[in-house]
């Protein structure tokens, strides 16, 4: 994902937005298909979230998002629904190790000042980002390298892949 | 360097001596997968072109989620965890054999100084037996099913020492609830926490998992706790050989410690919709429920089901409220049975459904209506955890659940005991 110049709107949510509001359990445990379970992306909080969302479009949010159970199909639901980055003050550590196993970008940045339908821009590469039109300029809490490494590979089955395991050294 | 219990264990799984913040590759001593997690982990397995598990050792896959299954969708990815297994040849608890946590410290798959991962966050659980165990993802199973090994950042270590004498009809959930609400739902986000104190001293081992299994409600990677007596004793018929506990060093770094006297404290409660939302019983006593569940890896053991049915006994559940039991597995199940304790529970009026995670996760066996309030002994009250968004959940001990059947409404357990 470095290198990547995003660009998209914003859907704003609040703090603590758990993995059972992300995808719900009824759903999760049904099925495989990542294209049917992005459908009922954060259904019971926002009817109808995933037909408001256009491919690129951001999710922009509080503290600790991602909190609460261990499922994947949470950073799979919102990449398979067309969010290109999900940026939050923090995340719960599960649902960062996940997002970065599935290659889903993920930004850490204070988001106060970024408001809902804002359109922004994200640059990897510099480390920064903006609102144009209210000429807001953010930081980025950069990935440790070793990190960075899974993410850059498109996430840990293409990691796997390109290096046969793991390598000697992460 | 003077080290932490989760920085000791992480050393001795990557050979080298590591400190907070380091990101490693260590081996890992035992890994478990559950119904809600195992497919999607066994799809990545084969798409990250694997065709053997590292070891048949230190897998196990458990059915545990929607057990029985609830419609074919469900069961046909049991039957792909089938089919996974008997080809690769790892440890399998299919329908009925009870929750993943609680199997797997039954039958002695973990024990102190261990590194487990399992792909459901309530692997911290076993932070009670001083184990550094923490929740993965699918992905990351599937890494470990191929390799044995997974990629960690060395968390930091918060202290929480719990000091005082437990009153009458608190009990260790309530303690945590307590402890949450303190703390907050992101207030030890990616941290190790060790609970220490007299009071995790006088709790059975357990009470002690009730703790541990919490400790992700706050964000934490992990809950630990040292070996005493009581651990040693519990862990006798279960596993082999020596056990070599890991204590951590004087002068070890914490990020806080932090101490509470639970001295005078009342049982807990956690409103809805979030599980730091916590409240002693005297503000929400009176509200009114139509279902009460008790079970999960939180409080579905035996001793849970004991002080609910010393409750319960001889006494009838409201009519107006259904009373859903769900022992945390099978040798729970026996063992209750053969007390004499399910027949009590069931004269009272509760239904007990097959072991396993029942209605916590909201698949199957006790969906509540739109606008009813559960109280329930699991471990999130998040809206739609329960699998209807437009039900509100409590959290609560197994004692308060007990009793807030018999009137239909929250209920102070202390009037029952």
């Amino acid at each position: 994902m470095r290198g990547k110049l995003l660009k998209g709107k914003v859907h704003k949510l609040g703090d603590n937005i758990n993995t059972d509001y992300i995808i719900s359990g009824r759903y999760k445990f049904k099925t495989l298909d990542n294209v049917e379970l992005a459908k009922h992306l954060l259904e019971d909080i926002h009817p109808n979230f995933y037909q408001k969302v256009s491919p690129g479009d951001f999710i922009v949010a509080g503290e600790n998002f991602g909190c609460g159970s261990s499922r994947e199909q949470a950073p799979l639901a919102i990449k398979y629904a067309g969010i290109g980055a999900v940026l939050a003050k923090s995340f719960a550590r599960l649902f960062y190790r996940n997002a970065i196993n599935v290659g889903l970008p993920i930004i850490i940045s204070n988001t106060d000042r970024i408001k809902e339908n804002d359109t922004i821009l994200v640059d990897l590469a510099k480390g920064n980002i903006s609102i144009p039109e209210q000429g807001i300029n953010l930081s980025i809490e950069p990935f440790p390298p070793e990190i960075l490494k899974i993410i850059e590979a498109g996430g840990l089955v293409e990691y796997f892949k390109k290096y046969g395991g793991w390598p000697l050294s992460l | 360097m003077n080290q932490t219990i989760a920085e000791k264990i992480i050393s001795a799984h990557c050979d080298r001596k590591v400190k907070q913040g380091d990101i490693v590759i260590a081996d890992v001593d035992f890994a478990i997968a559950q119904d809600g997690t195992a497919p999607l982990a066994i799809d990545v397995f084969r798409k990250m072109g694997q065709k053997k598990v590292f070891s048949m050792e230190k897998i196990a896959f458990f059915v545990d989620h929607s057990a029985p299954p609830p419609g074919k969708d469900i069961s046909t990815l049991h039957k792909l965890m089938r089919d996974f297994v008997r080809e690769q040849g790892i440890y399998f608890y299919d329908v009925g054999s009870g929750i993943c946590h609680v199997v797997t410290t039954e039958e002695g798959h973990v024990r102190p100084g261990y590194l487990v991962v399992g792909a459901d966050s309530h692997t911290c659980t076993y932070g009670a037996l001083n184990s550094f165990a923490t929740g993965v993802g699918s992905t990351d199973l599937a890494a470990v099913m191929a390799s044995g090994k997974i990629w960690l950042r060395v968390p930091e270590s918060i202290k929480i020492i719990l000091s005082g004498k437990i009153p009458p009809g608190v009990y260790s959930k309530d303690i945590i609830l307590y402890s949450m609400g303190k703390v907050g739902s992101w207030g030890a986000v990616y941290k190790s926490i060790e609970f220490e104190g007299e009071v995790i001293k006088s709790l059975s081992v357990e009470s002690r998992f009730t703790i541990a299994n919490m400790a992700v409600e706050m964000g934490a990677k992990t809950g630990l706790m040292q070996v005493d007596e009581k651990t040693r004793k519990w862990l006798k018929d279960k596993v082999k050989g020596e056990i070599n506990p890991i204590f951590p060093d004087s002068g070890a770094s914490y990020t806080k410690i932090l101490k509470y006297d639970i001295s005078h404290i009342t049982p807990q409660i956690a409103c809805p919709h979030s599980v730091d939302n916590t409240h002693p019983i005297e503000n929400v006593e009176g509200t009114p429920v139509q279902q009460a569940f008790i079970g999960t890896c939180t409080n579905g053991r035996l001793e849970d089901l004991k002080i609910a049915a010393s409750i319960l006994k001889g006494r009838k559940v409201n009519p107006e409220l259904r009373l859903i039991i769900a022992p945390a597995s099978r040798k729970v199940y026996l063992d209750a049975l053969r007390e004499g304790i399910i027949s009590q529970l069931i004269e009272a009026g509760a239904t007990v459904v097959s072991p396993g995670c029942a209605c916590c996760v909201g698949t199957h066996s006790g969906i509540p209506a739109d606008g009813e309030n559960v109280i329930s002994t699991a471990n999130r009250n998040f809206k739609g955890r329960m699998g209807n968004p437009d039900a509100f959940i409590y959290l609560a001990s197994p004692a308060t659940v007990a009793a807030s059947s018999i009137e239909g409404k929250i209920t102070d357990p202390r009037r029952y005991i």
